[in-house]
């Protein structure tokens, strides 16, 4: 075989890898729609469940996941930003710094259902939190941490060198030029980063297992010590624990589910494209 | 107006890359008294990384090293798990977790690299503009809507088509975690081939290969490192999944030996911890074991990141060019 066709062959392979790849993502989104969105209306995402769950809305679960989410982004975003702030313009290339790094990729790395019996031994007992809003957004914040301060710190690392130069140069401190030419600059970068780990905060079941989330609970939450219903949590249960529930509820749950965290995406997408498009450098 | 604001750029970057030792000092000496606290928070920021690795182990300790009063090491290393008798061996679950990542690594491992192959070496740049999005959203669907068409979907066909009597197997759980662990190893395995310097490729060209060829020959063998992160941070994602593993592989503690395990139930630790955690009375020898539990998940995850972070730092890429100078 010359090596041309050689070539031709191996692209062929390389082309039905890439297919089996992408076909099946292709496939879920578009079968999750076809099943789901018959059994979507006004009713579906803004009642209460009833009759078990098996009729009826999905509304505290939907708020649930929101509630969670926000929660998320309030323990994560400060934390997570001031982390990347330092390891990018702080930071020594010592042990220490290395130690850092270690540790943010371990963090990264934790399975998350070791996020849930984290949160529960510290957060929910010890803390005596309980199960609730409280104790589950801390475990989410904790989770994703780690991908708001590396997405972060790639942010503000490509900022200009020459940007922090010239605010120092006509006077600037240190924190003048973080807080005034560097932290702009980046915003649309760490903006992206954030919200794409608030979106896999969103689809998380396991670290709020044991943490926030409730079986079957037909109510709104009223503060932040309350239990709460969550999407992804609520889609286990009817998968799984309610014996005859109905089959196009559980389409739509998860379609409900897919289009929050998506949409997410998509925004995070947006964002970036938008801004790499103004950006002058 | 934009032509100067690049020129200066341009220059500046060129120029002033690294400040210089006695810049930085300047730098330095310009800080203002009031801007300490802002900069001490910064700093506790920054440690805090290390400090909640470190209170995360102490925690999972505090929880499960009780369990060890009740459940002997050898006990706790012994063949079977039957809750309800008092008798807490891991290591089904362990050989479960091992059976069903390394099936979901083989499924995924070339199917990664070839992707990342297509998408940085052979796609069109429309083709490319579709497929990295699509990726992003394989890493953003959640594990439990994943699991759902796992359970509706995938295992029905592996029970028809593949003789299992019944679809919830190991196999299910490898397929799904594969796609699970796709968009890290295809990002990983893109950085690596991003980052073989461009030198190698002309050389490898300018000798009268074909394209393949330089792929295959040079490209791929320079981006060893890298691809070998891939796999064990792909092998580090599929480990620690969780809810699609529960709800679809039928989750039997029974010991997973031999080829056709694949075909039949199995249950790993992370399944195992979230379907008992739940059901257990705090405080009870079944809630420290699941601790214990997982601070096996967190010390072979921490293992698994600790030596790739080695090769990251063993392997950093050479930039393109070096080889002229």
């Amino acid at each position: 075989m010359s090596s041309h066709t050689n070539q031709k062959f191996a692209f062929a392979l390389v082309t039905l890898a890439t297919l089996i790849v992408v076909v099946p993502i292709i496939f879920v989104a578009v079968y999750i729609v076809w099943q789901g969105i018959g059994g979507i209306s006004w009713t579906f995402i803004t009642t209460m469940p009833s009759n078990g769950m098996r009729a009826g809305g999905i509304l505290p679960a939907i708020i649930g996941t929101v509630v969670l989410t926000f929660g998320t982004a309030i323990a994560a975003i400060p934390l997570g930003i001031g982390a990347a702030i330092y390891l990018a313009e702080y930071a020594k290339d010592n042990a220490l710094t290395r130690g850092i790094r270690l540790a943010i990729i371990n963090l990264a790395g934790i399975p998350s259902v070791v996020y849930g019996l984290f949160g529960l031994g510290l957060f929910v007992l010890f803390l005596g939190m309980g199960t609730s809003i409280l104790a589950g957004s801390l475990t989410l914040g904790l989770l994703t941490l780690p991908v708001v301060i590396s997405t972060a710190e790639e942010a503000i690392l490509a900022v200009p060198q020459s940007f922090r130069v010239v605010s120092v140069s006509l006077g600037g401190t240190k924190w003048q030029t973080i807080r005034y030419q560097v932290l702009p600059n980046a915003m649309p970068g760490i903006i992206t980063g954030v919200i794409l780990g608030l979106e896999r905060a969103a689809g998380e079941t396991a670290p709020i297992l044991f943490t926030v989330a409730a079986f079957y609970l037909p109510q709104l939450p009223n503060s932040i010590f309350d239990q709460t219903m969550a999407l992804p949590y609520h889609l286990y249960v009817i998968t799984t624990q309610v014996p005859g529930m109905p089959i196009a509820i559980q389409y739509s749950t998860a379609l409900v589910l897919l289009v929050i965290v998506l949409s997410m995406n998509i925004a995070a997408t947006l964002i970036r494209r938008h801004f790499r498009r103004k950006r002058l450098w | 107006m934009l032509a100067t604001k690049e020129m200066i750029d341009r220059s500046m970057n060129d120029s002033n890359k690294e400040l210089t030792p006695s810049r930085q000092r300047a730098a330095k000496t310009r800080r203002r008294w009031n801007e300490l606290p802002i900069e001490a928070v910064i700093r506790i920021c920054g440690f805090s990384a290390v400090f909640f690795v470190i209170v995360i182990f102490l925690f999972l300790l505090r929880e499960g090293l009780p369990a060890l009063f009740s459940v002997s090491p050898l006990e706790f290393a012994g063949k079977f798990w039957y809750p309800t008798f008092g008798i807490y061996g891991i290591v089904p679950l362990l050989l479960g977790s091992i059976v069903v990542t390394l099936g979901a690594i083989v499924i995924a491992l070339p199917l990664g690299i070839a992707t990342a192959v297509f998408v940085h070496e052979i796609a069109p740049g429309w083709a490319r503009e579709i497929l990295k999005p699509l990726i992003e959203v394989l890493a953003g669907i959640p594990s439990v809507v994943l699991g759902f068409l796992g359970m509706l979907v995938v295992t029905p066909l592996i029970r028809e088509y593949l003789g299992a009597p019944t679809g919830l197997t190991a196999f299910a759980g490898s397929l799904m975690l594969a796609y699970m662990a796709l968009p890290t190893i295809i990002s990983i395995a893109e950085d690596a081939i991003d980052s073989v310097p461009k030198s190698y490729r002309d050389g490898s060209l300018a000798l009268g290969t074909t394209h393949w060829q330089t792929i295959w020959g040079v490209i791929l063998p320079a981006a060893k490192s890298g691809i070998i992160m891939a796999i064990m941070l792909g092998i580090g994602r599929a480990i620690g999944e969780t809810m699609t593993v529960m709800m679809v592989t039928g989750n039997a503690a029974r010991l997973p030996l031999g080829l056709d395990a694949y075909f039949k139930p199995v249950r790993t630790m992370t399944a195992t911890i979230a379907a008992e955690m739940g059901e257990v009375a705090q405080g009870s020898t079944h809630y420290h074991v699941l601790f214990l539990v997982g601070i096996v998940l967190f010390l072979v995850t921490f293992l698994i990141n600790v030596v790739a972070s080695f090769i990251i730092i063993r392997g950093t890429p050479r930039r393109g060019g070096q080889l002229l100078h």
